[in-house]
């Protein structure tokens, strides 16, 4: 559609973030780190009219591709997301969002009691369950609002 | 067994189980007739948090093999008071030993350590999380007394906090065993223990009343009830009070029943049952050390 290319084509080289839920593009910056004292240039969409999603949030950030770390707890919000990489205004690659089996880093884990919380250095590490995610080290279960383990501890 | 560490109890298949438990029948026949089994072999100990006997059990182990201990000592003693991490620590204490033994106030340091060493870990618990080694032995205790198929386990006390409550009821789950959880609601099993029990398709029941229960028992394991996790002392007193057994409370109970404690108990067990047919915990702590045995007979045998 090309109301849809043309939001997508606006940016020059850099990603762009569609089929965001809409109301968790705040959670998506979160998610990459960014919250604008970093100088990214990062244009965002809320509510958007979506046929697949009734309403959508886009986000889309100049010069910066995702890690997989990113892309992997991306998908736990956003699991319908598409993920577009634009070179000099193209799109060059467009991908859906996978379901991963684990993610890195990104997420905390909210016990205090987790080594992982603690002056170690490791990155915390969550098993991806049918319906939320598991520490891998201390075995807790996070079922409801993910966006708020963002983050470090 | 083709682990390199022991870190819980979920890790262990039935066919690992029965490995450990065959030897430790092994060794429990006649301890002291395997000095010659590791000869010099050093067992690092490393305790973030006092535990005397687990510590003593592990050493009787290693010197009954013929080995010896190194001892990190008490946290106040050594660097890790100086903000050292632990993953510093155990990559400086592996290079003096031939497997280490951690004991630690945080859960999941065990899974942590053994990401870092090289050499056998055997967890010996971690904060509200795993105790392997503790299942060892009540699995053998059970299997000695009331065999583990075919078995009817009550679990009782603070199953929310209790970590040999959990890595129990997950290596139960290996063996045709109904499990029946007895606490007050505030202290039933968490959440990660339930999801993984539903996972693996566990029968369990869940009770705030021994009452019911307690004649269709092979085995009642008992754990303590801690002071700390209630706001006041009326509401504790009150709780824990419905969670003690004494030997009139048994005599609902079949005559094979099994009782068993991880100890130290404190009141939940009345020292009236200790002179009945039921009380094992006793004979479940000696087992320590034949099952510390076997576990470290087959982590270090493999390590050669
Ligand atoms: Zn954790």
């Amino acid at each position: 559609m090309s109301d849809h290319e043309l939001r997508v084509s606006k940016i020059r080289d850099g990603t762009v973030i569609d089929h965001v839920p809409g109301g968790q593009a705040l959670n998506v910056l979160v998610i990459l780190d960014i919250d604008g004292t970093g100088g990214e240039q990062v244009s965002i969409g809320m509510n958007v009219p979506s046929d697949r999603l009734g309403r959508k949030d886009i986000v889309k950030v100049e010069g910066r591709e995702l890690s997989q770390d990113e892309v992997d707890v991306l998908s736990l919000i956003a699991p319908d997301a598409t993920i577009n990489i634009v070179r000099d205004y193209e799109v060059i690659d467009k991908h859906r969002l996978e379901r991963p089996d684990h993610v890195r880093g990104v997420l905390s884990c909210p016990n205090r009691n987790c080594i992982t919380t603690d002056e170690e250095p490791v990155d915390s590490k969550f098993e991806v369950l049918p319906d939320g995610v598991r520490c891998e080290y201390c075995e807790t279960i996070i079922r409801e609002k993910i966006p708020d383990h963002i983050g470090s501890a | 067994m083709r682990h390199d560490h022991l870190i819980t109890a979920r890790q262990l298949s039935r066919a690992d189980i029965e490995t450990v438990l065959d030897r430790a029948a092994e060794f429990d026949a006649d301890p002291a007739a395997y000095g010659d089994r590791h000869p010099g072999a050093l067992l690092g100990l490393l305790f973030f948090e006092p535990s005397t006997r687990t510590k003593m059990s592990f050493e009787t182990a290693m010197k009954r093999l013929g080995g010896d201990v190194v001892d990190m000592g008490s946290v106040e003693s050594s660097s890790v008071k100086k903000g050292e991490s632990l993953a510093d620590t155990v990559r400086v204490i592996e290079g003096y030993a031939d497997a280490l033994v951690l004991r630690h106030p945080r859960q999941g340091a065990a899974k942590l350590t053994g990401e870092y060493v090289d050499v056998p870990l055997l967890n010996a618990g971690d904060g509200a999380g795993h105790h392997p080694t503790q299942t060892l032995l009540d699995l053998y205790t059970i299997r000695e007394n009331a065999g583990l198929d075919d078995l009817t386990i009550g679990i009782m006390g603070d199953l929310k906090y209790g970590r040999t409550v959990h890595s129990l009821a997950h290596a139960l789950t290996n063996f045709d065993a109904h499990q029946h959880f007895i606490s007050p609601e505030s202290l039933q099993i968490p959440r990660s223990v339930r999801y993984d029990l539903h996972e693996s398709g566990a029968m369990v029941r869940e009770h705030t009343d021994l009452t019911d229960i307690l004649p269709e028992l092979d085995v009642l394991y008992v754990t303590r009830i801690q002071r700390e996790r209630f706001p006041d002392e009326n509401e504790y007193h009150a709780v824990a009070g419905e969670y003690q057994i004494d030997a009139e409370t048994l005599e609902a109970a079949s005559d094979d029943l099994t009782v068993m404690h991880p100890l130290p108990r404190v009141d939940e067990i009345a020292a009236d049952v200790d002179d009945t047919d039921h009380a094992k915990y006793f004979e479940q702590a000696h087992n320590g050390v034949p099952v510390r045995m076997a576990l470290l007979d087959l982590l270090l045998g493999d390590s050669e």
